[in-house]
């Protein structure tokens, strides 16, 4: 066997991992590809029906694909750092012959001609794509109820969303249904959901990882980034994805740091900074879970001191212009021309309009209606301009934040998971659950989000660490740090046997 | 600007849409929305505009935008060809197709 | 515009002066597309050269050309142009034929901006801006004789979709159609010149938009313009230009209003006509192009650009003009330059004259029989031609030798000696000569004592007999010669 097994890079004390499980038994040879791809094919079928975290199955894709991976490890090649280990993608990454649909009537039918680059990246680390699984249509959304295709639900609490907008990676992993997923994060999308679910959800910096095949939300604020079980899990797979990518020309040249061998360092020394505006206003158990996990890490040999950003306030009205306005643009294609659903009509121009009006679900309408408002003639300096001048000045505010500390932590969201249906009336109530992570997109620095014990009705509870861009090392070693101390979580509800 | 919508001066108080406010903006976005609709989304958008509005009053003299989050410059590739896509893979994904073209309704207004 | 408004003294066309501004897209030559590397040609099938990133499909990113920033940068050095740290908008609208139902374009950061050209006549225009962007698709309208507002439906093509564009926006400087052609011209030659596209509005390669406008002689305030489109001739440009100003003058002289519109030639029925669109058609919600990051061409890379362009027609024009001596060229002179460096023959011109061939006669040979075929004339080999009018000047191939043997150099190739041996091409010597024009006089007395006379324009009778006479071996100059040595 070539190359270093995966689970050398746990760090000791680490929490069991079955993502890395699976890939030294692939690689040994000690089980196959083909029986954990079943195993996890039937644990869907058994359970998905109740939490549709998944939008398509791939039973046949998937078996092909890990026979591949054993045919690999029996004529003695190097099956890769994943091998065998099955991933769910959010069905906004484009798989090449499978239909990717973003949750939308609008993409109906539609299969990509290509592969995004990081399909492309776990196949040749050899993972293995399950499936698709749901998010609120085109990524707008935090509860995974804008799903053309119905909601997906949390595994802790059925009758309660997950969160959103990788509501069905978060929930996949959370119920063991996956033992690794991916999602997208545009304002929290991955965090915020992996925080409502009791997993770890991680958005890297800007221009780490590739976005081609990532269908666009808002394109200079979405990252990809890994939804899982543990922080080494975290950091493994965002190795494997992350790097330079000639398709994409905001990808850094900067080859990105490895971030599994900072996992056991400690945080003796580290400088912690807890920012008031994460911790204060948000619900009281999430408060204390956050003030908690400080603890921890000053426990732990870090100096933990309470910081204030105010200019984190702005943070939410600026990234609900800059979302929706790059969102009105990005979706402009959907017109029923090339690809996708078509109302047919009289003419061109309102076989368009009528094509969007009915695929389109009412989320994305209201964005690209306020994302266009906010473009349009005589508002584009008091709204669009505005808000990346607010960007800039959150920016500066990271930037003397960091002087004084290495890394950042807050609340990841201001609740614990709420009701289907809670907040579907309400759009600014249902913005707020994205007012603690907002503000790493703005800025294109990296952030995690960790399980950190239940709240006092047992739903789970994410305290967020924040990063300056780049500083994934640092980010992962504080999050090794507090999941080992994290309080113990029941498992969820709907889980696979 | 005709259809422009009114919402007095941003920051200045809480804005209002009117459905022609709202219809305008939804002929740009080219969706065809019910009058019920855009009553409901006039309301919204209003709210959400209200709270940008906080934003858009503050003081940003000197404030450079940011565009983007990274620092790049000239990311460029070579000028040499890379394989297109097969064309029936390309059509097979298109609604409507005639002479190997994509087919639409006829166009009612001029391209500018 | 009617035989009424001609008697109004308000519409009298020396009461209103033209204001013209042009807007020229350019296709540069680049072996791929602007963001993607499909291939950048012209009459494929349709729908072969895409991808996921022409066709603008969900997940797709563009990544810029390098030489279609290069190409764009040798058209701003060539126009005077400030070169400028850029950035890409999107421009947002509507149309079958814009995949992303977006344009990339640049807006308020162009990377070409503040140049000017300077014409033949010696007017000056100066350029605003020159701007990268990318082509949209081709729509074809199908039923109704091909029109948009009576087709039965459209067809769409996108192999042109993403297509590297130059568009290169002029200030109002022009006043009349004839300089609005005049400027065209010289902005095509200077976009062949510097390689970066083939300037040919046939094919569409350049395509150009006219912003017209009228106001009162003598006055400095703009008039309400009209853009027209669709001008794919020098002709159709002038044409449409002389009726769109007759147009407004009727217009403005009859107490009308001149609307701002877009209008399009009609190229059948030679008039302009007002193009239906829809008023949100112009907030196109500009904001920077995510996707892609600033382009700052730093001084050393303008420097390597600016050493890979040779010299501009006016430069070449001008030394074609030294060539034939220090003297202003005469009009004729004048035009046969502008012929030979729009062909790009100024080589053949440049060697013949550093060989010691008669400048004029190179600039002569050239503009006159070479450029009648200048793909063919850019083939010839440039010691062949030397060679050819270094026989003709020597007297050993007469005018009308010369040219014929250059026209099959230019069909065939080949030596020139061989082909006139060949052809039996051999000026007469000296002596024959000599004889041939004797005989000629002698056999008519008459026009030989008018000519002696005085009436010099006789020359042409007798060299013509002469030529007739010797089978056209006679040099038309040696024969003017031996004449005037005749009459003493
Ligand atoms: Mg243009
Ligand atoms: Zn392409």
């Amino acid at each position: 066997m070539t190359g270093a097994g995966p689970t050398d890079l746990a760090a000791p004390g680490a929490r069991p991992s079955a993502a890395l499980d699976i890939a030294r038994d692939v690689r040994s040879g000690s089980v196959s590809a083909a029986d954990v791809v079943d195993r996890y094919l039937g644990a869907i079928d058994e359970i998905d029906g109740e939490l549709h975290a998944f939008v398509t199955v791939l039973h046949d894709g998937a078996r092909r694909e890990a026979e591949s991976v054993d045919l690999k490890v029996a004529a003695g090649g190097d099956p890769g750092p994943l091998a065998g280990v099955p991933v769910a993608l959010k069905d906004n990454m484009c798989t090449r012959g499978v239909p990717t649909t973003c949750s939308s009537r609008i993409l109906d039918g539609w299969c990509p001609p290509y592969d995004a680059t990081v399909v492309q990246r776990l196949r040749a680390a050899g993972a293995i794509v399950i499936g698709k699984t749901n998010l609120d249509e085109f990524a707008m959304g935090s509860s995974t109820e804008n799903s053309a295709f119905g909601p997906t639900r949390n595994p802790h609490d059925p009758a309660r969303v997950p969160g959103g907008s990788s509501g069905g990676s978060a929930a996949a992993v959370a119920a063991g249904l996956a033992p690794l997923a991916l999602g997208s994060d545009t304002g929290g999308s991955i965090r915020q959901p992996a925080a409502l679910c009791g997993v770890v959800g991680m958005k890297p910096t800007y221009g780490t990882v590739s976005r081609y095949g990532l269908v666009a939300f808002a394109s200079s604020l979405d990252q990809i980034g890994p939804l899982t079980t543990t922080v080494t899990e975290s950091a493994v797979l965002f190795d494997v994805i992350g790097g330079q990518d000639p398709m994409d020309s905001t990808c850094l040249e900067r080859p990105v740091p490895r971030t599994v061998s900072a996992l056991a360092d400690g945080v003796e020394g580290l400088r912690v900074g807890l920012v008031s505006e994460l911790v204060d206003g948000v619900d009281g158990a999430v408060e204390a879970r956050v003030r908690e996990a400080a603890e921890t890490l000053a426990g732990a040999g870090a100096n933990v001191e309470e910081f204030s950003i105010p200019e984190f306030r702005h943070g939410l009205p600026a990234y609900y212009i800059v979302a929706p306005a790059e969102a009105s643009s990005n979706l402009s294609r959907y017109d029923g021309v090339r690809y996708g659903l078509r109302v047919d009509a009289e003419t061109a121009e309102s076989m368009n309009a009528a094509t969007r009006a009915a695929g389109f679900g009412a989320e994305v309408k209201r964005r690209i209606m306020l994302g266009t408002y906010a473009l349009s003639a005589g508002y584009y300096d008091a709204y669009y301009g505005q808000a990346q001048k607010v960007r800039t000045l959150i920016i500066d505010a990271l930037a003397v934040a960091y002087q004084r500390f290495d890394v950042l932590l807050g609340a990841t969201t201001p609740t614990t998971a709420f009701a289907i249906g809670a907040k579907v009336d309400d759009p600014w109530a249902m913005y707020l659950s994205d007012v603690c992570t907002v503000p790493s997109n703005l800025a294109g620095h990296p952030a995690i989000s960790i399980p950190f014990g239940p709240d006092d009705s047992g739903l789970p509870v994410g305290v967020q660490v924040l990063a300056p861009a780049l500083g994934e090392p640092v980010m992962f070693q504080v999050a090794a740090v507090l999941e080992l101390g994290a309080p113990v979580l029941g498992p969820p509800r709907v889980h696979a046997r | 600007m005709p259809g422009q919508p009114e919402t007095g001066e941003p920051g200045s108080g809480t804005p209002s849409l009117t459905r022609e406010d709202a219809a305008y903006v939804a002929r740009l976005a080219r969706i065809d929305l019910t009058d019920d609709e855009l009553d409901l989304y006039a309301v919204q958008l209003a709210a959400v505009i209200g709270h940008a509005a906080e934003v858009a009053a503050l003081d940003t003299e000197g404030v450079e935008p940011t565009a983007h989050p990274l620092p790049l410059r000239n990311v460029t590739r070579t000028d040499e060809p890379r394989p297109s896509l097969d064309r029936a893979e390309v059509l097979a994904q298109a609604p409507a197709v005639e002479d190997g073209r994509f087919r639409v309704p006829p166009i009612l207004g001029e391209a500018l | 515009m009617t035989a009424d408004s001609k008697s109004d003294r308000s519409s009298d066309k020396a009461a209103w002066e033209p204001v013209i501004g042009l807007e020229v897209h350019c296709e540069l030559n680049t072996k791929t597309k602007l963001f993607c590397g499909c291939r950048n040609a012209f009459g494929d099938e349709p729908n072969t050269n895409v991808c996921p990133v022409c066709l603008g499909l969900p997940g797709s990113l563009p990544v810029l050309n390098i030489r279609a920033v290069e190409y764009a940068m040798r058209i701003g050095l060539a126009l005077h142009c400030e070169i400028r740290p850029s950035i890409f908008h999107r421009k947002n609208y509507f149309y079958p034929d814009m995949p992303k139902d977006y344009q990339v374009s640049q807006y308020d950061a162009p990377i070409n901006v503040n140049g000017w050209l300077e014409l033949p006549d010696d007017s000056r225009v100066r350029i605003e801006r020159a701007h990268m962007e990318e082509d949209t698709g081709k729509t074809s309208h199908i039923g109704g004789g091909g029109r948009i507002h009576d087709a039965d439906h459209s067809l769409v093509d996108y192999n042109r979709a993403g297509v590297p564009l130059v568009e290169i926006v002029s200030a109002p400087d022009m006043r009349s159609s004839t300089q609005a052609r005049l400027y065209a011209s010289e902005l095509r030659g200077i976009l062949v010149a510097t390689g970066a596209s083939d300037g040919r509005m046939e094919e569409g390669s350049m395509r150009v938009d006219a912003n017209v406008s009228v106001r009162p002689a003598g006055t400095f305030e703009l008039g309400t313009r009209c853009e027209i489109k669709n001008l794919n001739s020098l002709r159709s440009l002038g044409r449409a230009i002389e009726y769109e100003i007759e147009r407004q003058i009727g217009l403005v002289g009859a107490g009308d209003k001149v609307v701002q519109q877009t209008r399009h030639w009609n190229e059948d029925e030679g008039v302009t006509v007002a193009l239906r669109s829809k008023e949100e058609a112009f907030d196109y919600r500009y904001f920077p192009e995510p996707d892609l990051v600033p382009v700052v061409p730093d001084a050393s890379w303008q420097a390597e650009v600016a050493a890979s362009i040779g010299p501009m027609p006016a430069e070449r024009r001008d030394k074609l003009a030294g060539l034939l001596g220090p003297e202003p060229v005469s009009r004729a002179r004048a035009d046969q330059i502008a012929t030979v460096v729009e062909h790009g023959l100024d080589g053949l011109v440049t060697a013949a004259a550093g060989a010691g061939v008669d400048a004029a006669l190179a600039l002569a040979r050239t503009s006159n029989e070479a450029s009648a075929d200048p793909d063919a004339a850019r083939r010839i080999e440039v010691a062949s031609f030397v060679a050819l009018l270094r026989m003709e000047q020597d007297g050993k191939l007469s005018a009308t030798q010369s040219k014929t043997v250059l026209a099959e150099m230019l069909e065939n190739g080949g030596d020139p000696a061989e082909i006139a041996r060949r052809r039996g091409f051999e000026a007469l010597d000296t002596g024959s000569l000599a004889t041939v024009v004797a005989e000629v006089v002698a056999a008519h007395p008459d026009e030989w004592q008018r000519y002696v006379g005085g009436e010099d324009k006789l020359v042409g009778f007798f060299t013509g007999h002469v030529m007739r006479a010797s089978n056209n071996r006679a040099d038309g100059k040696a024969v003017a010669a031996e004449l005037r040595r005749l009459r003493g």
